[in-house]
């Protein structure tokens, strides 16, 4: 497991990928903070926090496009497959390192923060669970991003469904609300990603929410697994 | 370490791409799946290496099932898909280190992968990246990718597909004296390939094993199919193609036209068992002609296929 990690990370700065995610992370995130906390004066973060909505959804389907389709596509997925290493593991091993990527890219507030507190002071209570909603909330949307790499053999292809179900996903509070049926906009707004993340960036950790995106993760993981099995015997 | 199959199938919906297959090979043999492309070879290596599951029947590599001890089997075999999984990104080493760590290799890690960077001839390409390489060295890398931890039991698929001359030439012995330490299974399409290389060969066609023998039985057996090309020099074209008619055991002759300037050449073919070649050069001399070549022509796998399914269907049935 470790050596596919391992290959799995390097693979991300051996093609300009890794660099590409790295820049729409920062970028954004430095723009947010500038006009939005420094330039506004102020020592709340949850400006940037909130902004990351939407970097998120940029950046993930190109973090995850690849992982498991470019493997098929090669053909490389034969050696992985045939070496003493169990299904869980290889899916494993390229989802951390995936999230490996995501945690480097979103590290960077945590510099912000720092840079904040020479000037003023900050609620570090505040950022800390701002930043572990983000890592929630990230970790979440990359294993349905892994998902959607693992039923497709071409990245393109990959990459489009999954920033149509990650839009779809982040925006479920606002389809919610259009539908009149009292029901269904509950259960749409019970799966909402937005509102779960929004609740984090005001200040509550709710571990209803954290469970919710943690079970997301485990969901698509195993449905992963399942689909990669699957192909095996059909 | 002997690998043992059993009643093996493999569906895809209706279609069955491996059908009720079984054999067992000993340890040391080389041993050469022969068919046609869509005959089941590739499927039957994935189920043996475990990437596919078998729709029915059992695996079994040196005793252990490759369903009940995944883990165990694969990590006897060393496997070379039809295309070798290689990262392009890489460098050769960064590739086989990737994979000695993927396959929890216990040996030496330098050492081994020099020796067997030195067997396959890739050593002056150690340090370049393999998108760079040509198609020969790019297989060459898939090789060397399955003997790393030196696994006693290779399987290779259409090792030498896509290469040049020479380079068959030298992946077959480099196949041949890996086979004097492992049991090695491999697929072809080529028949003289396969006979080169192989102590015994299986014959499938539509998922099915239409034959498996000795590599020299095959040819005595097969390879046999009667008919020559003839060379000879005279001025009238008519004139020759009836004589060769006339002569008692052939059954059809078809001219080719002029390939040297004075001369035609003839497809002769005689009944089986019937040699007429003694009767071709007695005509031709008598006539004043000058016979300037007559050669028999080797069986290809077509040719082979045609008999087999004969010979089976005036059994009355498959082998």
């Amino acid at each position: 497991m470790l050596a596919i990690f391992k290959r799995e990370f390097k693979s991300f700065f051996t093609t300009p990928l890794g660099y590409v995610i790295l820049i729409i992370f920062n970028l954004f995130s430095g723009v947010y903070f500038w006009f939005g906390t420094l330039y506004g004066g102020t020592a709340d973060m949850s400006l940037v926090y909130d902004g990351y909505t939407l970097i998120v959804l940029s950046a993930i389907p190109i973090l995850t496009m690849r992982l498991l389709s470019e493997e098929r596509r090669q053909k490389t997925d034969q050696a992985l497959l045939t070496a003493p290493v169990s299904l869980f593991s290889v899916v494993m091993a390229k989802y951390l390192a995936a999230l490996l990527l995501f945690v480097i890219g979103i590290s960077t507030t945590l510099i912000y923060s720092v840079v904040l507190a020479f000037i003023a002071q900050p609620s570090w209570a505040l950022i800390f669970g701002n930043f572990l909603g983000l890592l929630l909330f990230g970790a979440a949307l990359i294993a349905v991003g892994l998902f959607i790499s693992s039923i497709t053999e071409n990245q393109l292809v990959a990459a489009i469904v999954s920033y149509a179900v990650l839009f779809f996903l982040i925006m479920l509070d606002t389809v919610a609300g259009l539908f009149p049926i009292p029901v269904i906009s509950d259960v749409l707004y019970a799966l909402s990603f937005q509102a779960r993340y929004t609740s984090f960036v005001s200040g509550i950790i709710s571990l209803k929410n954290v469970m919710f995106f943690l079970s997301t993760t485990a969901i698509s993981l195993f449905l992963t697994i399942r689909v990669m099995e699957k192909r095996r015997w059909s | 370490m002997t690998i043992e199959v059993k009643n093996l199938t493999k569906r895809y919906g209706q279609n069955k791409a491996v059908d009720d297959i079984s054999f067992e090979i000993k340890e040391g043999q080389i041993v050469g799946f022969l068919g046609p492309n869509g005959a089941g070879k590739t499927t039957t290596m994935n189920i043996l290496t475990g990437y596919l599951s078998a729709s029915e029947g059992s695996c079994k590599i040196g005793g252990k099932d490759i369903l009940d001890e995944p883990y165990e089997v694969k990590k006897l075999i060393g496997y070379l898909p039809e295309q070798p999984p290689l990262y392009h990104q890489m460098t050769v080493e960064e590739y086989l280190k990737f994979i000695f760590d993927l396959k929890k290799v216990k040996l030496p890690k330098d050492e081994h992968i020099e020796s067997i960077c030195r067997l396959v001839k890739i050593d002056h390409v150690y340090k370049r990246v393999i998108q760079n390489l040509s198609k020969g060295y790019k297989q060459r890398v898939g090789i060397a990718q399955a003997l790393i931890g030196n696994p006693p039991v290779l399987i290779l698929d259409e090792p030498t597909v896509g290469l040049d001359p020479n380079q068959i030439i030298e992946i077959r012995s480099l196949i041949k004296r890996l086979g004097e330490s492992h049991t090695v299974i491999l697929s072809s399409h080529i028949l003289s390939e396969v006979q080169a290389v192989c102590d015994r060969i299986i014959i499938i066609n539509n998922g099915k094993i239409v034959t498996d023998s000795g590599a020299e039985n095959l040819t005595s057996e097969f390879g046999n199919i009667n008919k020559l090309t003839v060379r000879i020099m005279a001025t009238d074209e008519s004139a020759v193609f009836k004589t060769l008619s006339k002569i008692p055991g052939t059954k059809k002759v078809s001219a080719l036209g002029v390939k040297e300037t004075g001369s035609f050449d003839f497809e002769v073919e005689s009944d089986d068992g019937a040699d007429i070649r003694n009767e071709i050069v007695k005509r031709v001399l008598e006539r004043g002609w000058q016979l300037l070549m007559i050669r028999a022509q080797e069986a290809t796998l077509e040719d082979i296929f045609i008999k087999l399914v004969n010979t089976n269907s005036n059994k009355g049935g498959k082998k």
